[in-house]
């Protein structure tokens, strides 16, 4: 298969896609439960790229995503409530510090870079860490961002512990698909880049890559900053969705939601993450509600089913996973019209470039 | 003057009681094959460690092309405990960290090969020519230096056809036998553009049949790259045949140095390595 003709075929199912959705969304009503599971899915997607990204292609163990998500979902909401609404909403603080709003669009972007900064003066003294070393701190720091965060002195920017609400948001799916998607496609073409052939470098073997003359610690910065931007999107996403937000709902489970999803996706592979941060949403927001109330057939109460319960399944699911499919769903592999298609036409061409 | 590539000043390098490569003094000049050997434990990756940045010295300089590029730091506690010779001569901090020395023109290989396992023969090679990158993180991701990718594959390309590593471009390169492996390594090293070149036991592992050949390869890269090359190796016929000059190290000091004719009859190196007792 040549290059063009896959590029017309994923063209092509991306239209489709959006026209389906598109369709969904005239068809069914607003209020229909496959809305809130495909946006929050797109939402979970990105997210789950961006800490692909590190650990997966840069081989940084790094837990602060829930973090830089909080640093990102805060700028957007601190940025775009209407000067009309602010009394109201920092009633608390006077009507707040800040007197102006953006536009979404532009305090989307704000926030990414917002959660860059953070992860940039963050990378400084955490990125000489190692594996396990590197989690802990970076899960510290996302911890204390939230502390920080809700901390009544900062409460006129960002008003302290209560909830941020009335700013504007996008109510259609099609603009969580599009972001994401579009955020995600950065990423694949980073990964594609001499840049991201140098973090799989650091990924396989930091000293080999150090003498291949790969600055380490430049490259790991840029991994950690970048991939946080992108969390940071995904956090002004999520923030638009709910369309309130709150520090104590970036909660270090949060984070391990995200690397859940990225394991069982396969740690090293960009489809992967995005089909399963959709299984995942699909199951623990929809299908496996169930669970968590209790339920009765004729007279007799189910055993088990009651409000957590939920949590538990998913707790074995984790433990299968990570005792069983160690490589996830996909491993490092990627779900392309290439791999489905073109197996027989790429033998015979041996090769190709090297994009994947 | 001679022209020296690689100079080594009074370099010592101790890791806690250890003196793991003590005043090692020595020259490479330009287009020479040099090789360093040395019974094991001798210090002779310790030593390839230091000029590449990897550890910085206790005491003593290294030189590239007439500048210094590694000068022992005075950070740490073992520079206050040496008090060795030369303690007071070397006081700059010169520390710079590998990549840094990779892209002044020092390329190496490792003694047990260290591939980018998860990667292609071509992308191990494709990897190596991000040091000469013109573009940035946004031109590169938005796919704007489209040139420079053409020209880094391209090359990638010609190094792999010159090394004769063309049929074997799309496999995995750990799962190439042995001897590629080995040429492999010293393809992505060339892919840097050195002009020096060290090999850290290039036929380790390899048989007779195959160190024939890189005996070949080895010369034949000198003279295609205008390479200088430094070499540790243990097999004394590859030694002995393509060396112009070899300096002996046993337990971190140099013992002998000179043509392979002077080291192979030298009292010294024989007791080194046979372990026979010096009767002067």
């Amino acid at each position: 298969m040549s290059r063009k003709t896959e590029t017309v075929i994923n063209v092509v199912l991306i239209g489709a896609l959006l026209l389906v959705l598109f369709i969904l969304e005239q068809t069914l009503p607003s209020t229909h439960m496959i809305f809130t599971v495909l946006k929050k899915g797109a939402i979970y997607a990105l997210v789950a790229v961006s800490m692909n990204l590190l650990n997966g292609f840069t081989g940084l163990f790094s837990l602060g995503q829930a973090g830089f998500m909080l640093v990102g979902a805060y700028t957007y909401g601190v940025l775009t409530i209407p000067v009309a609404d602010r009394a109201n909403v920092y009633m608390y603080f006077n009507g707040g510090l800040i007197q102006f709003a953006l536009h979404p669009i532009i305090a989307i972007v704000l926030a990414g870079v917002m959660a860059g900064i953070f992860a940039y003066l963050i990378g400084l003294p955490v990125l000489r860490l190692k594996s396990d070393y590197l989690a802990i701190a970076t899960l510290g720091f996302a911890e204390i961002i939230r502390a920080i965060f809700q901390w009544d002195k900062l409460g006129p920017i960002t008003n302290g512990s209560n909830l941020l609400r009335s700013y504007p948001s996008y109510k259609s799916l099609l603009f969580y698909f599009i972001a994401s998607g579009v955020c995600i496609a950065l990423i694949v073409m980073l990964i594609n880049s001499t840049y991201g052939r140098a973090f799989k470098a650091i990924r396989d073997d930091e000293v080999a890559a150090e003498a291949m003359g790969i600055n380490l610690a430049h490259h790991k910065q840029i991994a950690f900053v970048v991939s946080s931007f992108f969390a940071g999107v995904s956090g002004a996403l999520l923030a638009m969705y709910q369309t309130s937000v709150q520090a104590a709902m970036f909660k270090s489970a949060m984070t391990y939601e995200i690397l859940l999803i990225v394991v069982i996706g396969g740690i090293g592979s960009i489809t992967g993450s995005c089909i399963s941060s959709f299984l995942f949403i699909i199951l623990s927001e929809w299908v496996l509600r169930f669970l968590d109330s209790e339920m009765y057939i004729g007279d007799v109460r189910v055993p088990l089913l009651r409000s957590g319960f939920r949590k538990v399944v998913f707790a074995v699911i984790i433990m299968i996973i990570v005792l069983f499919f160690r490589k996830g769903i996909m491993g490092t592999n990627e779900f392309s019209v290439r791999r489905i298609f073109g197996r027989s036409a790429d033998k015979k061409a041996k090769g190709g470039s090297a994009n994947e | 003057m001679s022209d020296n590539v690689l100079k080594v000043e009074h370099v010592t390098m101790q890791f806690g009681g250890v003196v793991a490569v003590d005043d090692l003094n020595l020259e490479v000049n330009r287009g020479e094959i040099v090789s360093l050997i040395g019974p094991n434990g001798a210090g002779k990756t310790t030593a390839f460690n230091v000029i590449t940045g990897v550890y910085p010295p206790t005491n003593g300089a290294v030189s590239f092309e007439g500048k210094k590029i590694v000068e022992n730091h005075p950070r740490g506690k073992m520079k206050k405990l040496y008090t060795g010779e030369h303690a007071g001569d070397y006081m700059k901090t010169l520390m710079p960290t590998p990549d840094k020395i990779t892209k002044l023109g020092i390329a190496r290989t490792f003694q047990n090969i260290r591939l980018f396992k998860s990667q292609t023969v071509f992308e191990n090679i494709l990897i190596a020519e991000h040091v000469r990158r013109t573009s940035n993180l946004f031109t590169a991701t938005l796919h704007l230096n489209g040139a420079e990718e053409k020209a880094m594959r391209d090359e990638a390309d010609r190094l792999l056809g010159i090394l004769g590593l063309n049929d074997v471009r799309d496999e995995l390169a750990t799962s190439l036998p042995y001897g590629k492996q080995r040429r492999l390594e010293i393809a992505r090293a060339l892919a840097t553009k050195p002009s020096l070149l060290l090999l850290d036991e290039p036929a380790a592992g390899m048989n007779p049949q195959e160190t024939v050949e890189l005996t070949d390869f080895i010369g034949q890269i000198r003279d295609d790259f205008n390479l200088t090359i430094f070499m540790i190796e243990h097999h004394m016929d590859l030694v002995m045949e393509i060396s112009e000059r070899i300096y002996v190290l046993d337990f971190g000091r140099l013992i002998s140095h000179g043509t392979p004719e002077v080291v192979q009859n030298d009292p010294k190196v024989i007791s080194a390595y046979l372990g026979v007792q010096e009767d002067e």
